[in-house]
Protein backbone atom coordinates (compact mmCIF):
# COMPACT_ATOMS: atom_id res chain seq x y z
CA UNK A 1 0.00 0.00 0.00
CA UNK A 2 1.31 3.73 -1.03
CA UNK A 3 0.95 6.14 1.24
CA UNK A 4 -0.50 9.19 0.85
CA UNK A 5 -3.53 7.31 0.17
CA UNK A 6 -5.80 9.39 -2.47
CA UNK A 7 -9.70 9.84 -1.12
CA UNK A 8 -10.59 13.40 -2.51
CA UNK A 9 -12.30 11.86 -5.83
CA UNK A 10 -15.20 14.56 -5.57
CA UNK A 11 -11.87 16.92 -6.06
CA UNK A 12 -10.34 15.35 -8.73
CA UNK A 13 -9.45 11.93 -10.07
CA UNK A 14 -5.87 10.72 -11.81
CA UNK A 15 -6.61 10.15 -15.34
CA UNK A 16 -6.93 6.82 -16.21
CA UNK A 17 -3.64 5.39 -18.22
CA UNK A 18 -6.26 4.05 -20.85
CA UNK A 19 -7.25 7.78 -21.46
CA UNK A 20 -3.86 9.07 -21.48
CA UNK A 21 -2.96 6.61 -24.34
CA UNK A 22 -5.41 7.59 -26.34
CA UNK A 23 -4.73 11.62 -26.02
CA UNK A 24 -1.45 10.81 -26.90
CA UNK A 25 -0.99 10.88 -30.53
CA UNK A 26 -3.44 14.50 -30.79
CA UNK A 27 -0.37 16.15 -29.16
CA UNK A 28 2.63 15.82 -31.58
CA UNK A 29 1.18 13.71 -35.13
CA UNK A 30 -2.32 14.80 -35.39
CA UNK A 31 -2.12 18.02 -33.77
CA UNK A 32 -4.30 19.91 -36.97
CA UNK A 33 -7.17 22.88 -35.94
CA UNK A 34 -10.41 20.97 -35.86
CA UNK A 35 -11.32 24.22 -37.61
CA UNK A 36 -8.83 24.14 -40.04
CA UNK A 37 -11.35 23.52 -43.29
CA UNK A 38 -8.63 23.35 -46.41
CA UNK A 39 -6.15 20.42 -45.69
CA UNK A 40 -6.02 17.23 -44.10
CA UNK A 41 -4.48 18.00 -40.76
CA UNK A 42 -7.90 19.81 -39.85
CA UNK A 43 -9.79 17.03 -41.55
CA UNK A 44 -8.50 14.51 -39.82
CA UNK A 45 -9.17 15.70 -36.41
CA UNK A 46 -12.33 17.15 -37.50
CA UNK A 47 -13.69 13.80 -37.96
CA UNK A 48 -11.87 12.34 -34.21
CA UNK A 49 -13.60 15.41 -32.66
CA UNK A 50 -16.96 14.39 -34.45
CA UNK A 51 -17.04 11.09 -33.41
CA UNK A 52 -15.95 12.02 -29.20
CA UNK A 53 -18.99 14.47 -29.84
CA UNK A 54 -20.97 11.56 -30.78
CA UNK A 55 -20.11 8.87 -28.10
CA UNK A 56 -19.94 11.94 -25.05
CA UNK A 57 -23.25 12.83 -26.15
CA UNK A 58 -24.70 8.97 -26.17
CA UNK A 59 -23.84 8.53 -22.48
CA UNK A 60 -26.15 10.67 -21.58
CA UNK A 61 -28.99 9.90 -24.37
CA UNK A 62 -28.09 12.67 -26.41
CA UNK A 63 -27.36 13.56 -30.11
CA UNK A 64 -23.63 14.73 -30.93
CA UNK A 65 -25.10 17.72 -32.24
CA UNK A 66 -26.43 18.53 -28.32
CA UNK A 67 -22.86 18.94 -26.75
CA UNK A 68 -20.99 22.13 -26.83
CA UNK A 69 -17.03 22.09 -25.67
CA UNK A 70 -15.97 24.17 -23.07
CA UNK A 71 -13.63 24.32 -20.25
CA UNK A 72 -15.15 22.69 -17.57
CA UNK A 73 -18.28 22.14 -15.68
CA UNK A 74 -17.70 25.81 -14.31
CA UNK A 75 -17.67 27.31 -17.92
CA UNK A 76 -21.06 24.65 -18.69
CA UNK A 77 -22.79 26.37 -16.11
CA UNK A 78 -22.12 29.62 -16.53
CA UNK A 79 -23.19 29.18 -20.31
CA UNK A 80 -26.26 27.19 -19.23
CA UNK A 81 -27.09 29.72 -17.00
CA UNK A 82 -26.23 33.45 -18.46
CA UNK A 83 -26.51 31.90 -21.76
CA UNK A 84 -30.43 31.13 -21.13
CA UNK A 85 -31.31 34.31 -18.99
CA UNK A 86 -29.72 36.26 -21.78
CA UNK A 87 -31.66 34.51 -24.80
CA UNK A 88 -35.00 34.33 -22.81
CA UNK A 89 -35.16 37.40 -21.08
CA UNK A 90 -38.10 39.10 -22.72
CA UNK A 91 -40.06 35.81 -21.44
CA UNK A 92 -38.63 36.15 -18.08
CA UNK A 93 -36.39 37.08 -15.69
CA UNK A 94 -37.20 34.48 -12.65
CA UNK A 95 -34.68 31.21 -11.73
CA UNK A 96 -34.56 29.14 -9.38
CA UNK A 97 -32.20 26.78 -8.00
CA UNK A 98 -30.88 25.81 -4.28
CA UNK A 99 -28.74 26.95 -1.82
CA UNK A 100 -26.57 23.76 -2.24
CA UNK A 101 -25.75 24.15 -5.45
CA UNK A 102 -22.15 24.50 -6.31
CA UNK A 103 -20.58 28.18 -6.80
CA UNK A 104 -20.57 27.67 -10.24
CA UNK A 105 -24.32 27.86 -10.56
CA UNK A 106 -24.93 30.15 -7.48
CA UNK A 107 -22.50 32.98 -8.63
CA UNK A 108 -23.69 33.33 -11.82
CA UNK A 109 -27.42 33.28 -10.35
CA UNK A 110 -26.55 36.37 -7.65
CA UNK A 111 -24.43 38.04 -10.62
CA UNK A 112 -28.06 37.97 -12.78
CA UNK A 113 -29.75 39.23 -9.53
CA UNK A 114 -27.47 42.40 -9.82
CA UNK A 115 -28.79 42.79 -13.02
CA UNK A 116 -32.43 42.47 -12.11
CA UNK A 117 -33.27 38.96 -12.37
CA UNK A 118 -34.68 36.95 -9.72
CA UNK A 119 -33.75 33.95 -8.16
CA UNK A 120 -35.69 31.66 -6.13
CA UNK A 121 -33.76 29.49 -3.74
CA UNK A 122 -35.72 26.49 -2.43
CA UNK A 123 -35.57 25.20 0.41
CA UNK A 124 -33.56 21.53 1.37
CA UNK A 125 -34.18 19.17 4.20
CA UNK A 126 -31.74 18.20 6.84
CA UNK A 127 -30.79 15.15 4.36
CA UNK A 128 -29.95 18.20 1.46
CA UNK A 129 -33.14 17.22 -0.87
CA UNK A 130 -35.52 19.94 -2.23
CA UNK A 131 -39.37 19.87 -1.80
CA UNK A 132 -41.15 19.11 -5.13
CA UNK A 133 -43.96 20.42 -4.28
CA UNK A 134 -42.28 23.91 -3.37
CA UNK A 135 -40.98 23.91 -6.43
CA UNK A 136 -43.57 23.23 -8.64
CA UNK A 137 -45.38 25.97 -6.61
CA UNK A 138 -42.37 28.64 -6.66
CA UNK A 139 -42.40 28.26 -10.70
CA UNK A 140 -44.53 31.73 -12.38
CA UNK A 141 -44.97 32.59 -15.92
CA UNK A 142 -42.01 34.15 -16.03
CA UNK A 143 -39.65 31.73 -14.49
CA UNK A 144 -37.73 30.36 -17.64
CA UNK A 145 -34.93 28.28 -15.82
CA UNK A 146 -34.53 25.60 -13.11
CA UNK A 147 -31.12 24.84 -12.37
CA UNK A 148 -30.65 21.75 -9.77
CA UNK A 149 -27.39 19.40 -9.65
CA UNK A 150 -27.47 15.98 -10.01
CA UNK A 151 -25.39 14.95 -6.68
CA UNK A 152 -23.87 17.29 -4.39
CA UNK A 153 -20.19 17.11 -4.36
CA UNK A 154 -19.86 17.99 -0.75
CA UNK A 155 -22.73 15.77 0.78
CA UNK A 156 -23.08 13.56 -2.09
CA UNK A 157 -26.93 13.68 -2.23
CA UNK A 158 -28.82 13.18 -4.89
CA UNK A 159 -31.61 14.92 -6.59
CA UNK A 160 -34.67 13.47 -8.02
CA UNK A 161 -34.01 14.30 -11.65
CA UNK A 162 -36.71 12.21 -13.30
CA UNK A 163 -39.44 14.17 -10.80
CA UNK A 164 -37.98 17.59 -11.27
CA UNK A 165 -38.15 17.13 -15.40
CA UNK A 166 -41.53 15.62 -15.23
CA UNK A 167 -42.29 19.04 -13.39
CA UNK A 168 -40.48 21.72 -15.17
CA UNK A 169 -41.12 20.05 -18.65
CA UNK A 170 -45.20 20.29 -17.46
CA UNK A 171 -44.60 24.05 -17.04
CA UNK A 172 -42.82 24.79 -19.97
CA UNK A 173 -39.53 25.79 -17.78
CA UNK A 174 -36.07 24.79 -19.04
CA UNK A 175 -34.31 22.53 -16.88
CA UNK A 176 -30.47 22.75 -16.34
CA UNK A 177 -28.87 20.20 -14.15
CA UNK A 178 -24.93 20.35 -13.08
CA UNK A 179 -23.93 16.71 -13.29
CA UNK A 180 -20.33 17.14 -12.39
CA UNK A 181 -20.39 14.66 -9.75
CA UNK A 182 -23.43 12.03 -11.40
CA UNK A 183 -22.11 11.69 -15.14
CA UNK A 184 -20.49 8.19 -15.07
CA UNK A 185 -21.50 7.70 -11.96
CA UNK A 186 -25.19 6.87 -11.66
CA UNK A 187 -27.64 6.32 -14.57
CA UNK A 188 -28.35 9.88 -16.92
CA UNK A 189 -30.69 10.09 -19.56
CA UNK A 190 -32.07 13.69 -20.64
CA UNK A 191 -34.57 12.06 -22.10
CA UNK A 192 -35.86 9.66 -19.54
CA UNK A 193 -34.95 12.27 -17.13
CA UNK A 194 -36.61 15.86 -19.33
CA UNK A 195 -33.39 17.34 -18.69
CA UNK A 196 -33.04 20.09 -21.07
CA UNK A 197 -29.24 21.81 -20.48
CA UNK A 198 -26.53 19.13 -18.53
CA UNK A 199 -23.11 20.71 -17.43
CA UNK A 200 -20.38 17.50 -17.27
CA UNK A 201 -17.01 17.65 -16.65
CA UNK A 202 -13.88 15.27 -17.28
CA UNK A 203 -11.40 15.50 -14.69
CA UNK A 204 -13.80 13.85 -12.28
CA UNK A 205 -14.24 10.81 -14.32
CA UNK A 206 -10.69 9.70 -14.90
CA UNK A 207 -10.07 12.71 -18.19
CA UNK A 208 -7.72 15.35 -17.98
CA UNK A 209 -8.76 18.70 -16.93
CA UNK A 210 -9.60 21.71 -18.11
CA UNK A 211 -12.02 19.71 -20.40
CA UNK A 212 -16.14 20.24 -20.23
CA UNK A 213 -19.35 19.82 -22.03
CA UNK A 214 -22.44 21.67 -22.24
CA UNK A 215 -25.81 19.54 -23.15
CA UNK A 216 -27.89 21.92 -25.21
CA UNK A 217 -31.15 20.19 -26.22
CA UNK A 218 -32.16 20.45 -29.52
CA UNK A 219 -35.91 19.46 -30.23
CA UNK A 220 -38.86 19.48 -28.13
CA UNK A 221 -37.98 22.30 -26.66
CA UNK A 222 -35.38 23.86 -28.97
CA UNK A 223 -33.07 25.08 -26.65
CA UNK A 224 -31.27 28.98 -27.39
CA UNK A 225 -28.49 30.49 -25.90
CA UNK A 226 -26.83 33.60 -25.73
CA UNK A 227 -22.77 33.20 -25.60
CA UNK A 228 -20.45 34.42 -23.07
CA UNK A 229 -17.25 33.62 -25.29
CA UNK A 230 -17.07 35.55 -28.54
CA UNK A 231 -14.82 34.87 -30.95
CA UNK A 232 -14.22 32.32 -33.94
CA UNK A 233 -18.18 31.05 -33.64
CA UNK A 234 -17.20 28.10 -32.84
CA UNK A 235 -19.30 25.14 -31.42
CA UNK A 236 -22.42 26.57 -33.98
CA UNK A 237 -22.09 30.21 -32.13
CA UNK A 238 -22.24 29.22 -28.78
CA UNK A 239 -18.71 28.95 -27.45
CA UNK A 240 -15.52 30.61 -30.07
CA UNK A 241 -12.37 28.99 -28.45
CA UNK A 242 -9.86 26.11 -31.03
CA UNK A 243 -11.41 22.83 -30.07
CA UNK A 244 -9.49 21.30 -27.20
CA UNK A 245 -8.92 18.34 -29.22
CA UNK A 246 -6.45 16.40 -27.11
CA UNK A 247 -8.99 16.93 -23.90
CA UNK A 248 -12.04 16.16 -26.26
CA UNK A 249 -10.55 12.27 -26.88
CA UNK A 250 -9.59 11.95 -23.53
CA UNK A 251 -13.07 12.76 -22.45
CA UNK A 252 -14.56 10.56 -25.12
CA UNK A 253 -12.26 7.68 -23.93
CA UNK A 254 -12.87 8.52 -20.28
CA UNK A 255 -16.62 8.10 -19.95
CA UNK A 256 -16.93 5.52 -22.01
CA UNK A 257 -14.47 3.51 -19.46
CA UNK A 258 -16.64 5.11 -17.11
CA UNK A 259 -19.99 4.18 -18.24
CA UNK A 260 -18.50 0.82 -18.79
CA UNK A 261 -17.43 0.18 -15.39
CA UNK A 262 -20.81 1.97 -13.83
CA UNK A 263 -22.91 -0.80 -12.27
CA UNK A 264 -20.14 -3.02 -11.20
CA UNK A 265 -17.72 0.31 -9.79
CA UNK A 266 -21.03 1.53 -8.26
CA UNK A 267 -21.14 -1.33 -6.50
CA UNK A 268 -17.89 -1.47 -5.20
CA UNK A 269 -17.70 1.94 -4.21
CA UNK A 270 -21.13 1.58 -1.78
CA UNK A 271 -19.47 -1.31 -0.19
CA UNK A 272 -15.99 0.44 0.85
CA UNK A 273 -18.49 3.57 1.64
CA UNK A 274 -20.26 1.33 4.07
CA UNK A 275 -17.34 -0.18 5.22
CA UNK A 276 -16.22 2.74 5.95
CA UNK A 277 -18.80 3.92 7.58
CA UNK A 278 -19.37 1.12 9.92
CA UNK A 279 -15.71 0.83 10.82
CA UNK A 280 -15.70 4.22 12.05
CA UNK A 281 -19.22 3.96 13.98
CA UNK A 282 -18.17 0.91 15.76
CA UNK A 283 -14.70 2.72 16.85
CA UNK A 284 -16.38 5.61 17.88
CA UNK A 285 -19.05 7.54 19.33
CA UNK A 286 -20.61 11.24 18.52
CA UNK A 287 -20.41 10.56 14.72
CA UNK A 288 -23.12 11.69 12.28
CA UNK A 289 -23.37 11.27 8.97
CA UNK A 290 -24.14 14.11 6.58
CA UNK A 291 -26.24 14.14 3.66
CA UNK A 292 -28.73 11.42 2.66
CA UNK A 293 -28.40 8.27 3.84
CA UNK A 294 -28.87 6.02 0.69
CA UNK A 295 -30.17 8.29 -1.90
CA UNK A 296 -26.45 9.49 -2.75
CA UNK A 297 -23.23 9.24 -4.41
CA UNK A 298 -21.61 5.61 -4.26
CA UNK A 299 -18.02 6.94 -4.11
CA UNK A 300 -18.73 10.09 -1.28
CA UNK A 301 -18.79 9.58 2.67
CA UNK A 302 -19.74 12.96 4.07
CA UNK A 303 -19.08 12.48 8.03
CA UNK A 304 -18.71 15.25 11.31
CA UNK A 305 -16.87 14.02 14.65
CA UNK A 306 -18.45 15.55 17.16
CA UNK A 307 -15.98 17.94 19.26
CA UNK A 308 -13.35 17.79 17.12
CA UNK A 309 -12.10 20.59 14.39
CA UNK A 310 -11.75 19.16 11.21
CA UNK A 311 -8.48 20.87 9.78
CA UNK A 312 -6.59 20.26 13.20
CA UNK A 313 -8.11 16.21 12.49
CA UNK A 314 -6.42 16.62 8.90
CA UNK A 315 -3.20 17.46 10.20
CA UNK A 316 -3.22 14.36 12.71
CA UNK A 317 -3.97 11.44 9.68
CA UNK A 318 -1.42 13.63 6.90
CA UNK A 319 -1.12 10.42 5.48
CA UNK A 320 -5.00 11.18 4.36
CA UNK A 321 -5.79 13.00 1.85
CA UNK A 322 -8.76 14.28 2.30
CA UNK A 323 -11.24 17.61 2.90
CA UNK A 324 -12.87 19.52 5.16
CA UNK A 325 -16.00 21.48 5.59
CA UNK A 326 -14.53 23.15 8.47
CA UNK A 327 -14.05 26.67 8.46
CA UNK A 328 -10.21 26.58 8.62
CA UNK A 329 -9.38 24.95 5.67
CA UNK A 330 -11.52 27.44 3.60
CA UNK A 331 -10.20 31.20 2.92
CA UNK A 332 -13.45 32.26 3.86
CA UNK A 333 -13.11 31.44 7.28
CA UNK A 334 -16.51 29.93 6.84
CA UNK A 335 -17.66 26.67 7.69
CA UNK A 336 -19.49 25.12 4.58
CA UNK A 337 -22.41 26.95 3.24
CA UNK A 338 -24.02 23.63 2.24
CA UNK A 339 -23.61 21.97 5.73
CA UNK A 340 -25.00 25.05 7.15
CA UNK A 341 -28.16 24.95 4.07
CA UNK A 342 -28.74 21.55 5.79
CA UNK A 343 -29.13 22.73 9.37
CA UNK A 344 -26.12 21.22 10.42
CA UNK A 345 -24.66 23.05 13.73
CA UNK A 346 -21.52 25.00 13.07
CA UNK A 347 -19.83 23.30 15.20
CA UNK A 348 -20.23 20.20 13.68
CA UNK A 349 -19.68 22.09 10.46
CA UNK A 350 -16.47 22.75 11.48
CA UNK A 351 -15.44 18.74 12.64
CA UNK A 352 -16.85 17.96 9.08
CA UNK A 353 -14.63 15.08 6.94
CA UNK A 354 -15.25 14.12 3.36
CA UNK A 355 -14.00 11.25 2.30
CA UNK A 356 -14.30 10.47 -1.85
CA UNK A 357 -13.43 7.13 -3.22
CA UNK A 358 -12.90 5.93 -6.55
CA UNK A 359 -11.56 3.53 -9.03
CA UNK A 360 -8.55 3.09 -7.24
CA UNK A 361 -9.13 2.86 -4.11
CA UNK A 362 -9.05 -0.50 -2.10
CA UNK A 363 -10.26 -2.42 1.02
CA UNK A 364 -7.09 -2.19 2.31
CA UNK A 365 -6.84 1.59 2.30
CA UNK A 366 -10.20 1.68 3.64
CA UNK A 367 -9.58 -0.03 6.37
CA UNK A 368 -6.21 1.60 7.08
CA UNK A 369 -8.27 4.81 6.94
CA UNK A 370 -10.61 3.94 9.47
CA UNK A 371 -7.62 2.89 11.92
CA UNK A 372 -6.01 5.82 11.08
CA UNK A 373 -8.50 8.02 11.76
CA UNK A 374 -10.10 6.61 14.73
CA UNK A 375 -6.81 6.98 16.53
CA UNK A 376 -6.63 10.83 15.52
CA UNK A 377 -10.25 11.35 16.54
CA UNK A 378 -9.47 9.82 20.44
CA UNK A 379 -6.32 11.75 20.24
CA UNK A 380 -8.09 14.89 19.46
CA UNK A 381 -10.84 14.42 21.77
CA UNK A 382 -8.01 13.67 24.48
CA UNK A 383 -7.45 17.36 24.54
CA UNK A 384 -11.16 18.74 23.10
CA UNK A 385 -12.64 20.61 26.30
CA UNK A 386 -15.96 20.02 24.56
CA UNK A 387 -15.38 16.45 24.93
CA UNK A 388 -14.95 16.56 28.61
CA UNK A 389 -17.71 19.02 29.20
CA UNK A 390 -20.07 16.10 27.47
CA UNK A 391 -18.49 13.31 29.26
CA UNK A 392 -19.58 15.41 32.61
CA UNK A 393 -22.96 15.82 31.15
CA UNK A 394 -22.57 19.29 30.72
CA UNK A 395 -25.17 20.40 28.17
CA UNK A 396 -23.18 22.66 25.47
CA UNK A 397 -26.31 24.84 24.02
CA UNK A 398 -26.84 26.05 27.48
CA UNK A 399 -23.02 27.06 28.35
CA UNK A 400 -22.63 31.34 28.10
CA UNK A 401 -19.41 30.81 24.92
CA UNK A 402 -17.11 34.05 24.75
CA UNK A 403 -18.13 34.27 20.88
CA UNK A 404 -15.52 36.18 19.28
CA UNK B 1 -1.49 25.39 3.91
CA UNK B 2 2.13 24.52 4.92
CA UNK B 3 2.43 24.58 8.93
CA UNK B 4 5.70 25.77 10.36
CA UNK B 5 7.77 23.52 12.22
CA UNK B 6 6.62 25.00 15.55
CA UNK B 7 3.52 24.25 15.17
CA UNK B 8 3.29 20.64 14.15
CA UNK B 9 6.00 19.97 17.17
CA UNK B 10 3.40 21.53 19.24
CA UNK B 11 0.05 19.65 17.72
CA UNK B 12 2.40 16.61 17.46
CA UNK B 13 3.34 16.73 21.17
CA UNK B 14 1.34 19.20 22.58
CA UNK B 15 2.75 20.16 26.59
CA UNK B 16 0.39 19.92 29.01
CA UNK B 17 -2.75 18.66 28.36
CA UNK B 18 -5.07 18.15 30.68
CA UNK B 19 -7.35 19.41 34.09
CA UNK B 20 -6.52 20.91 36.46
CA UNK B 21 -9.44 20.40 39.72
CA UNK B 22 -11.48 23.52 39.01
CA UNK B 23 -13.00 23.46 42.63
CA UNK B 24 -9.69 24.14 44.14
CA UNK B 25 -8.99 28.23 45.46
CA UNK B 26 -5.42 28.17 43.84
CA UNK B 27 -6.89 27.43 40.08
CA UNK B 28 -7.96 29.76 38.01
CA UNK B 29 -9.98 28.40 35.09
CA UNK B 30 -10.38 30.13 31.61
CA UNK B 31 -12.84 29.41 28.72
CA UNK B 32 -12.59 30.97 25.53
CA UNK B 33 -14.17 30.95 22.03
CA UNK B 34 -17.62 29.29 21.25
CA UNK B 35 -17.66 26.09 19.32
CA UNK B 36 -19.89 27.61 16.47
CA UNK B 37 -16.69 29.77 15.35
CA UNK B 38 -14.33 26.63 15.24
CA UNK B 39 -12.28 26.92 18.46
CA UNK B 40 -12.81 26.95 22.05
CA UNK B 41 -9.96 26.96 24.50
CA UNK B 42 -9.37 25.81 28.12
CA UNK B 43 -6.57 26.66 30.47
CA UNK B 44 -5.89 26.58 33.92
CA UNK B 45 -3.13 28.10 35.85
CA UNK B 46 -2.38 26.68 39.45
CA UNK B 47 -1.31 29.61 41.94
CA UNK B 48 1.49 28.76 44.88
CA UNK B 49 -0.43 31.19 46.94
CA UNK B 50 2.64 32.60 48.93
CA UNK B 51 5.04 33.47 46.05
CA UNK B 52 1.94 34.09 43.77
CA UNK B 53 3.56 31.94 41.39
CA UNK B 54 2.43 30.20 38.50
CA UNK B 55 3.33 26.54 39.24
CA UNK B 56 1.45 24.62 37.25
CA UNK B 57 -0.51 25.12 33.83
CA UNK B 58 -2.95 22.74 31.89
CA UNK B 59 -4.84 23.10 28.46
CA UNK B 60 -7.49 21.41 26.21
CA UNK B 61 -8.51 22.86 22.80
CA UNK B 62 -11.18 21.90 20.28
CA UNK B 63 -9.29 23.90 17.53
CA UNK B 64 -7.55 23.90 14.10
CA UNK B 65 -3.88 23.14 14.40
CA UNK B 66 -2.60 27.06 15.51
CA UNK B 67 -5.22 27.18 17.77
CA UNK B 68 -3.80 23.96 19.40
CA UNK B 69 0.02 25.20 19.31
CA UNK B 70 -0.88 28.14 20.63
CA UNK B 71 -2.52 27.56 23.58
CA UNK B 72 -0.18 24.41 23.91
CA UNK B 73 2.98 27.32 23.74
CA UNK B 74 0.62 29.70 26.39
CA UNK B 75 1.00 26.85 29.03
CA UNK B 76 4.66 26.23 28.40
CA UNK B 77 5.11 30.45 28.89
CA UNK B 78 3.21 30.84 31.90
CA UNK B 79 4.92 28.45 34.39
CA UNK B 80 7.42 29.58 36.43
CA UNK B 81 5.80 33.19 36.11
CA UNK B 82 4.09 35.82 38.43
CA UNK B 83 0.44 36.77 38.08
CA UNK B 84 1.39 39.82 36.44
CA UNK B 85 4.23 38.49 34.10
CA UNK B 86 1.84 36.41 32.51
CA UNK B 87 -0.84 39.25 32.11
CA UNK B 88 2.24 40.55 30.11
CA UNK B 89 2.04 38.11 27.16
CA UNK B 90 0.80 39.16 23.71
CA UNK B 91 -0.98 37.38 21.62
CA UNK B 92 2.26 38.97 19.10
CA UNK B 93 4.37 37.15 20.96
CA UNK B 94 2.49 33.96 20.35
CA UNK B 95 2.45 35.20 16.73
CA UNK B 96 6.13 35.35 16.47
CA UNK B 97 7.24 32.28 17.91
CA UNK B 98 4.94 29.99 16.01
CA UNK B 99 5.82 31.68 12.95
CA UNK B 100 1.20 32.13 12.46
CA UNK B 101 0.13 33.22 8.80
CA UNK B 102 -2.39 36.15 9.10
CA UNK B 103 -5.27 34.05 8.68
CA UNK B 104 -3.77 32.62 11.88
CA UNK B 105 -3.68 35.66 14.44
CA UNK B 106 -6.72 34.53 15.74
CA UNK B 107 -5.29 31.84 17.39
CA UNK B 108 -2.87 33.74 19.15
CA UNK B 109 -5.25 36.34 20.32
CA UNK B 110 -7.85 33.77 21.52
CA UNK B 111 -4.91 31.92 23.84
CA UNK B 112 -3.43 35.41 25.36
CA UNK B 113 -7.98 35.64 26.06
CA UNK B 114 -7.31 32.33 27.72
CA UNK B 115 -4.66 33.13 29.80
CA UNK B 116 -6.20 36.45 30.63
CA UNK B 117 -9.38 34.63 31.57
CA UNK B 118 -8.13 32.18 33.80
CA UNK B 119 -5.68 34.97 35.70
CA UNK B 120 -9.09 36.81 36.42
CA UNK B 121 -11.13 33.77 37.35
CA UNK B 122 -8.09 33.51 40.11
CA UNK B 123 -7.79 36.55 40.91
CA UNK B 124 -11.99 36.77 41.66
CA UNK B 125 -11.77 33.68 43.89
CA UNK B 126 -9.09 35.02 45.59
CA UNK B 127 -9.88 38.21 46.59
CA UNK B 128 -8.64 39.22 50.04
Amino acid sequence: MKLPIYLDYNATTPVDPRVVEAMMPFFTESFGNAASRNHAFGWEVEQVVEDARESIGNVIGAGGKEIVFTSGATESNNLAILGVADFYQKKGKHIITSPIEHKAVIDPCLALEQRGYEITFLNVDKDGRIDLKQLEESIREDTILVSLMAANNEIGTLNPLKEIGEITRAKGVLFHTDATQGVGKIPIDVDEMKIDLLSMTAHKLYGPKGMGALYVRRKKPRVRLSPIMFGGGHERGMRSGTLNVTGIVGFAKALELSVAEMASEAERLTGLRQRLYERLSAGLDYIFLNGHPTERLPNNLNLSFGYVEGESLMMGVSDLAVSSGSACTSASLEPSYVLRALGVGDDLAHSSIRFGMGRFTTVEEIDYTAEKMIVAVKRLREMSPLYEMVKEGVDLSTVQWASH
Amino acid sequence: MAYSEKVIDHYSEPRNVGSLEKSDLNVGTGLVGAPECGDVMKLQIKVDPETKEIIDAKFKTFGCGSAIASSSLATEWVKGKSIDEAMSIQNTDIVEELSLPPVKIHCSVLAEDAIKAAISDYKSRNQD
